[in-house]
Parts: structure tokens; C-alpha cells; sequence
């Protein structure tokens, strides 16, 4: 599958070493996808990487919007992109979040790090259900290192109006208002019922490990806990082998897994 | 108004407490309120107090003198804060600041303590409860420690 | 489907009437001390009177006291190599004045027969086809490559001691399909091959051939031949139940087995470069020195090295114990999972090419000794 030429419409710095590409496909325009999805994203003659679908579902605008982290020279390159320039974008690629799963029961969002750029969709998607919605209840969980290093500043602003909003960073600063310390105090804390809960968890493996731990502790049954997994990705389509874990290909049978399917591969080291 | 067994009552950490033994603790405690901006702990003071925040949120905080007040971890409603007047010498470890307009009950120490010797069945339900949450806190810390949002995730040491 | 005879003297225009229809024929020819498969022009091109020598971390070439052109077993090479290319363009990228181009490359997929294949090779065939034709997306240039090729089974009777098809239920006897199907026989003075088509195309040429009638006795020693191929590989120290291979690596993710063999394994990738079925592949990504034009390849990769596994950060698996874990799992165990079969066909060729001598057969049997109580 041969890329297709998107450029560059608007590009926001969201922190250092972490930005937000808003591209327009060239050609056709840019096919729908579902939260949790991912495009590769190919920076000319750099190479291409994986990067999770983090815009509005529908692609209002016929936007494509992707946050990305600095990390290697693909996305060095694609850092390196100004407002205009052009790129390559295969995809949508992969299975996305159950929203389904969650119709009529409340639906924790439980975000670490970067891992709240998948999880954007589905908050687009929460807030513009048509009424009644169909996920009534639902809010966000969001722990980031520090304050100046969370995504999307301004909107978890304005989400915090119309949805519980609940941050926490490892470290705080004197103009942080929020709360110190890591996610699973919040949940631990948090007033939900576990029986008929959904939680949608996006973030280091580790902070999912966590995070798994105080659901299971709650009583939430592993059934109704959904992660979104990393592996190396090369082709996007399960032909390449590289993004194996276990029986799985991350990119064709996930990156979104329930964990009652794999949690036995969770725990297991260097799989 | 509501009594401060019936406020004890409320607070996750004495729920389930038989009645007789919060109307005995009772006896050690006061309604608070601290302003943004107050201290329910000096590092270094003594630690004559054990706090049941019931609304608002706390800073436990340590002072570097280049970065100021470094802040660790925050506590909210239905959280407890000092268990420093538990050992001697009895004084505070870090500093606990109010973020917000804080609502508590304030136990002393030394009653507690002394409530406790006296009744080791209720000495001994405390203790367990202390024991849990200065483990799950633990675990917070270690967590926190393992910098999982940074760029090189570590505790220190690296696996081999 | 065997019902005709063909002499070894005419085995050439077998290869004649093939090459006719308009394939290049693949076959096995002796090249670097090796049988591999290259470009046969005729019978004499064939490794007529050679058989090899194999064992772990061993492979020669040796004489065979008769004249046998398919007396030998899975060289190093495997026919994967002329339906996923070791490397190959994929696309190519310009720079416009408006922006970037893509252009995907389509490489010629040219008409080709394989001579010689083995029924493990068949199966091994099968697996590839599974996971680049049968899923969801395709690898087009497999595809193509694989709907031009002609296959000429030949039915094995000369399995090399580290074997163990039989083991695996791909052999020796050829059961799928194939266009054309030999059976090589060597009897006092006489040579000939039983042979018969499964294909239309097949047909064409065997119609086309100096071929007679097989009779009984012909079949009955051809038949014979299989069987001791079989036999013999039954009887050797290769010989397992792999019906609960799955389930046994599964449980085993932490036997001390995968410490014991990380002691050995280089992690060199020869045993991933060899197997017919193993697919992974990697890309690469260059540009010329003007930085215009681009080009993105593909090229076999090897869970065994450093890179494959890797995310931001490091690898998932730094280690030879997790990467051996991660093929030797993924080949017997995951791959039930994920297509449906097993990823070994008892081909041998990972036990021969492992420069230290590691066999596959004895890392499970030795996770089965290690599982069970003392």
C-alpha cells in the first residue's frame, strides 16, 4: 500500500518535543476512521512511523489530526515540517475503542502521557452524541509528568465544563492547581460503579499495569477494561511480522485490546 | 450541627469503626478549616496532630532553597494526612500546605496514642488501617518514582 | 495420479516441454558446495549422483554411489526466495513543485517453474500463501509471483538425518497440490520417474512427453521408496508427537529451557533466513544525494535481531532469551493462533544452517523434560 500525499495546514507546538500535525489530504479526501486507529505516517525519505488518529472522528473539516512525540528520525523528520510542506499517510489501520461496548454504562477514559491523543476521538465523540447519549456518563482521567507536559491544554479546559475532568501529575509546579501524584489515586478515590463501568486506558505499558491493578481492586470486571497497545510497526497490515505479541499482530488485531484477552501476555517480560 | 463522632463516622477512614470506639475517639478531636495558603504542618515542628480531610486539598510539600516549595503529592477529600505523631520524636517529615479552603477534623496525637495503649483491640484496627494506607501510598511513590511519562523510565537502576 | 512412466534418460524433455510452455525452470543445481535452486536449462544441470550429508551445524555435499538427480534433501536456500523477494522496491517518492509524489513500484512477475519440490516445501508454500494471500491485506508482489508459478513436485526418498517431516505431518509422500508430481526410481539397471499431473497445465505437458503406462510393479517401488523414506525418518532421533506443541510452549514461557539454549544461540538469524515460512520482513527508506527522489525497500528481517522488536526507548526484546522464546513460539505455538497451522514443516534446514549447532526438535524436547516433575 503505496502512501498518499497529505500537507501540512497547521502544525502546534503542545509542549517541547511534542506536536500536532493538522493535515488535508491532496488527492481523495481523507478515508473516515474509528477512534483508537492509527495512520503511518511517512516523513519523505526518513522513514515511516505509527501514529494514533487524534482529530474529530468524522473529519469535520476534512482534517487529519495527529499528535506525535519527537523520539527518532522519523519523527524528527516529521517535527521538522512546516505549514504547507507535504508528507505521506497510509491508513486508517487497526481496531479502535468498543465505544459500543459502553452504550448505557459509564465509560472511564483513563489517559497517561501521551496516550490522551487516541483518546481525543472518543471525547469528540462523548460530547457531540446526539440527545439522549447513548454513553451518558463518562469522564476523563488524565496523569501527565508535569504540568507543562500535558496534551491539549486549552480543551481539557473547556472539556472540564461539560465532563468530569480529573488531572494529576507526578510533579507540580507553583502554578499547578491540580493534583500531585499518580493515576491510580484518583481512581482509587474515584465514585463510580465498577460493576457496570467500561474503562478505555491509553498510556505507558506500566501506567496501564497500574492502573489494571486499582480496576481489578474496585471490582471491575477484566472484561470491561479496554488498552491500546505499542509495538513496532513497519507495515500496518499484519504482513510484516514486527508488531507480534504473543498471537497477536498490535497492528491488525489492536492496537486496542480487551484485557480479558490478553492479559495473560500482559504479564509476561520481553514477549 | 453534626457531632465530631458523626462527622468520624463519615470519613472513609473510620467507616465501619464499632459506634463506641469513634464516640472514645471523638473525645481527641476538633473541627478545622485551613485557608489557601495555611499550614496544617511545618517540617521539623513537632507533630502533635493526625488530619481527616473531609473537602479541599492539601499539599505535602518539601522547601529546596533553589526551586522553592517542591510539592509531592496532594491529598483530597476522604484522604488522611500525618501519622509523624505515631513514633518519637514526633515531629513532622515534610510541610502540608492548604491548596484550597480546607475542611477536617484534627485528632491529637498523644490522646490518640494514649486511647490506643488503653484499648489494644481499637490501637490494633487503627494500626492496620495506617498500615494500608502508607502502603497504597508507598506504592504511589514508587510509582511516581518509575517517571513513566518521561523519556527514559526508570527506578534508579536499570534491569539487566 | 501417478499413472505414467517417464525413463531418467528422457527426463530432459520434461524440462524441454516446460520450458516450451514459456517458464523458466527452477531447479535444484550444485552451486557453493551446496544444492540450491537456480536456473536449469536441461537434465544435465541437475545434481545428478550428489546427496548431502546434514546434521546440526552440518552440511556437505557427498557422491551417491547411483545416479539419483533428486537424491538429496532441503538445501540451504528454500523456494521462498522467488515468491517473497529477499529485497525488493516498493514504491518510489519525488519531490514536485507542489509537494511529494508516491508511485508504487510493480515488479514483472515472470513465469516460472519449480523443479523439485519437496512435499515439506509444498506445505511450507501453503503456510506463506495463508499470510500473504489469504488475510485481509496482501502482499501483491507474492501474489502476483505466485499466480505465474509451476510447480513440479517430486515425492522425497532421500531424507537427510535431521529430517523430521514426519514429525511435522508434511511428508515425505506429496498430498497437496501440484502441477506435476515425480517419483524418482532406481532400481538394479533401471531408472525412471512415475509421474502424473493435478493441473490442466500439468496435463499439457505430460501430453507432450515419451511416457508410458505405469505397471504395477513401477508403482509398487515407487511406492516402496516413500515408504522408506518415511520409515527411516520414523525411526530416527527426530521423531516427536507435535500434536500439543501449542499448548506446551505456552505453558512453558518461562522454562528455564529458553536460559539453557540463550547460552548458545547467537542470535545470528540463520534459522529465520532458511525456513521456508518464516515472513517477516523490514523496510528501508533512502534518498538520492539531491534529496528529490526516494525509495522505500523491502527486505527479509529477522526476529533474532536487535531492531525488530523496537519502540521508542529500547527493544522489547533486548535479550537471546526472548528472542529464541519469540521465534521458536511464534513458529510452533502462536502460529496455530494466527493462521490456522503450525509454522514448521520438519524441513531440517534450521537444525543444519545453526552455526552452533542448536536443534529445534531438542529445545522441545527438552522443555517437555523440563516440565515434567522428576
Amino acid at each position: 500500500m503505496t502512501p498518499r500525499p497529505f500537507r501540512v495546514d497547521r502544525r502546534t507546538e503542545e509542549y517541547p518535543g511534542a506536536f500536532t500535525l493538522h493535515l488535508t489530504a491532496i488527492e481523495q479526501p481523507a478515508p473516515a476512521f474509528s477512534p483508537g486507529q492509527f495512520n503511518m505516517l511517512y516523513a519523505f525519505g526518513a522513514g515511516e512511523v505509527a501514529i494514533s488518529m487524534s482529530g474529530r472522528p468524522q473529519q469535520l473539516e476534512g482534517t487529519t489530526v495527529h499528535t506525535i512525540r519527537t523520539r527518532g528520525l522519523v519523527t524528527a523528520a516529521l517535527a521538522r515540517l512546516q505549514e504547507g510542506e507535504q508528507l505521506g499517510v497510509r491508513g486508517p489501520f487497526g481496531n479502535g475503542w468498543p465505544l459500543p461496548e459502553a452504550k448505557g454504562r459509564e465509560l472511564l477514559l483513563i489517559a497517561g502521557g501521551l496516550g490522551l491523543a487516541p483518546l481525543r476521538p472518543v471525547i469528540y465523540h462523548l460530547l457531540h452524541q446526539p440527545r439522549p447519549r447513548a454513553i451518558p456518563n463518562f469522564r476523563l482521567f488524565y496523569g501527565a509528568r508535569r504540568p507543562g507536559e500535558m496534551l491539549y491544554g486549552t480543551e481539557l479546559q473547556a472539556w472540564s465544563h461539560e465532563m468530569p475532568v480529573i488531572t494529576t501529575v507526578d510533579h507540580g509546579d507553583s502554578a499547578w492547581s491540580g493534583e500531585v501524584g499518580v493515576i491510580t489515586t484518583p481512581l482509587k478515590r474515584a465514585d463510580f460503579d465498577a460493576h457496570n463501568a467500561v474503562a478505555f486506558l491509553c498510556g505507558p505499558e506500566a501506567m496501564m499495569r497500574f492502573s489494571i491493578q486499582m480496576l481489578l481492586e474496585r471490582g471491575m470486571p477484566a472484561s470491561a477494561i479496554y488498552i491500546s497497545m505499542e509495538r513496532n510497526m513497519k507495515c500496518g497490515t499484519g504482513l510484516c511480522g514486527h508488531c507480534q505479541w504473543g498471537p497477536n499482530f498490535v497492528c491488525k488485531n489492536g492496537p486496542v485490546f480487551c484485557f480479558a484477552d490478553v492479559q495473560n501476555w500482559l504479564g509476561i517480560h520481553a514477549l | 450541627m453534626k457531632t465530631i463522632a458523626e462527622l468520624l463516622q463519615q470519613h472513609p477512614f473510620f467507616q465501619d469503626l464499632p459506634r463506641e470506639h469513634q464516640e472514645f475517639i471523638a473525645g481527641c478531636g476538633e473541627n478545622c478549616i485551613y485557608q489557601p495558603g495555611d499550614y496544617l504542618a511545618r517540617e521539623g515542628a513537632p507533630a502533635d496532630d493526625f488530619f481527616l480531610i473531609r473537602a479541599g486539598r492539601v499539599a505535602v510539600e518539601t522547601f529546596v532553597p533553589n526551586h522553592g516549595a517542591l510539592c509531592l503529592q496532594t491529598i483530597s477529600g476522604g484522604e488522611i494526612f500525618g501519622w509523624s505523631w505515631l513514633f518519637p520524636p514526633y515531629r513532622w517529615t515534610f510541610d502540608a500546605r492548604a491548596l484550597e479552603k480546607v475542611h477536617g477534623i484534627r485528632l491529637n496525637g498523644k490522646c490518640l496514642r494514649e486511647k490506643c495503649e488503653t484499648e489494644p483491640a481499637l490501637g490494633f484496627e487503627l494500626m492496620k488501617r495506617f498500615a494500608r494506607i502508607t502502603t497504597e501510598r508507598l506504592r504511589e511513590a514508587r510509582i511516581q518514582l518509575l517517571d513513566l511519562y518521561g523519556d527514559k523510565p526508570s527506578a534508579g537502576t536499570a534491569a539487566p | 495420479m501417478y499413472n505414467f512412466v517417464l525413463q531418467a534418460d528422457d527426463l530432459d524433455s520434461l524440462i524441454q516441454a516446460i520450458r516450451a510452455q514459456g517458464y523458466e525452470v527452477l531447479g535444484p543445481v550444485v552451486q557453493d558446495q551446496a544444492i540450491t535452486y537456480g536456473p536449469v536449462a536441461c537434465a544435465s544441470d541437475l545434481p545428478r549422483g550428489w546427496t548431502d550429508e546434514q546434521d546440526r551445524g552440518h552440511y556437505r555435499l557427498k557422491r551417491r554411489t547411483d545416479g539419483a538427480y533428486f537424491g538429496y534433501a532441503a538445501g540451504p536456500h528454500s523456494w521462498k526466495q522467488f515468491l517473497q523477494l529477499p529485497t525488493r522496491p516498493v514504491w518510489k517518492a519525488q519531490r514536485t513543485d507542489h509537494g511529494i509524489r508516491m508511485t508504487e513500484i510493480v515488479d514483472e512477475a515472470p513465469a516460472v517453474a519449480f523443479l523439485g519440490v519437496r512435499s515439506c516445501e509444498l506445505h511450507a508454500i501453503a503456510i506463506q500463501d495463508r499470510i500473504f494471500i489469504d488475510d485481509h491485506y496482501r502482499n501483491d508482489s507474492y501474489l502476483n509471483r505466485r499466480a505465474n508459478i509451476l510447480t513440479v513436485a517430486v515425492n522425497c526418498t532421500a531424507p537427510a538425518e535431521t529430517c523430521f517431516c514426519t514429525s511435522m505431518q508434511t511428508g515425505p509422500r506429496v498430498t497437496l497440490e501440484s502441477d506435476l508430481a515425480l517419483t524418482e526410481v532406481i532400481d538394479g539397471q533401471e531408472h525412471y520417474f512415475l509421474i502424473g499431473s493435478d493441473s490442466y497445465r500439468g496435463g499439457q505437458i505430460l501430453n507432450s512427453l515419451p511416457v508410458k503406462p505405469a505397471t504395477a510393479r513401477q508403482l509398487q517401488l515407487a511406492e516402496a521408496a516413500v515408504d522408506r523414506a518415511a520409515k527411516e525418518m520414523e525411526s530416527g532421533s527426530r521423531q516427536f508427537d507435535s500434536g500439543d506443541l501449542k499448548e506446551l510452549l505456552y505453558r512453558n514461557l518461562d522454562s528455564p529451557a529458553w536460559d539453557e539454549v540463550a547460552e548458545r544461540c547467537l542470535s545470528c538469524a540463520n534459522c529465520t533466513m532458511v525456513c521456508p515460512t518464516c515472513f517477516c520482513s523490514t523496510v528501508e527508506d533512502s534518498t538520492d544525494l539531491s534529496g528529490e527522489t526516494a525509495e522505500r525497500r523491502e527486505r527479509w528481517d529477522s526476529c533474532f535481531t536487535r531492531d525488530f522488536s523496537y519502540i521508542s526507548g529500547g527493544p522489547v526484546r533486548a535479550d537471546t532469551r526472548s528472542r529464541y522464546r519469540q521465534w521458536m513460539t511464534h513458529k510452533l505455538a502462536s502460529w496455530f493462533d494466527q493462521f490456522d497451522s503450525s509454522g514448521c514443516v520438519g524441513c531440517g534446514r534450521c537444525i543444519s544452517w545453526c552455526p552452533v549447532g542448536i536443534d529445534l526438535t531438542e529445545q522441545v524436547a527438552r522443555i517437555r523434560e523440563l516440565e515434567e516433575p522428576s
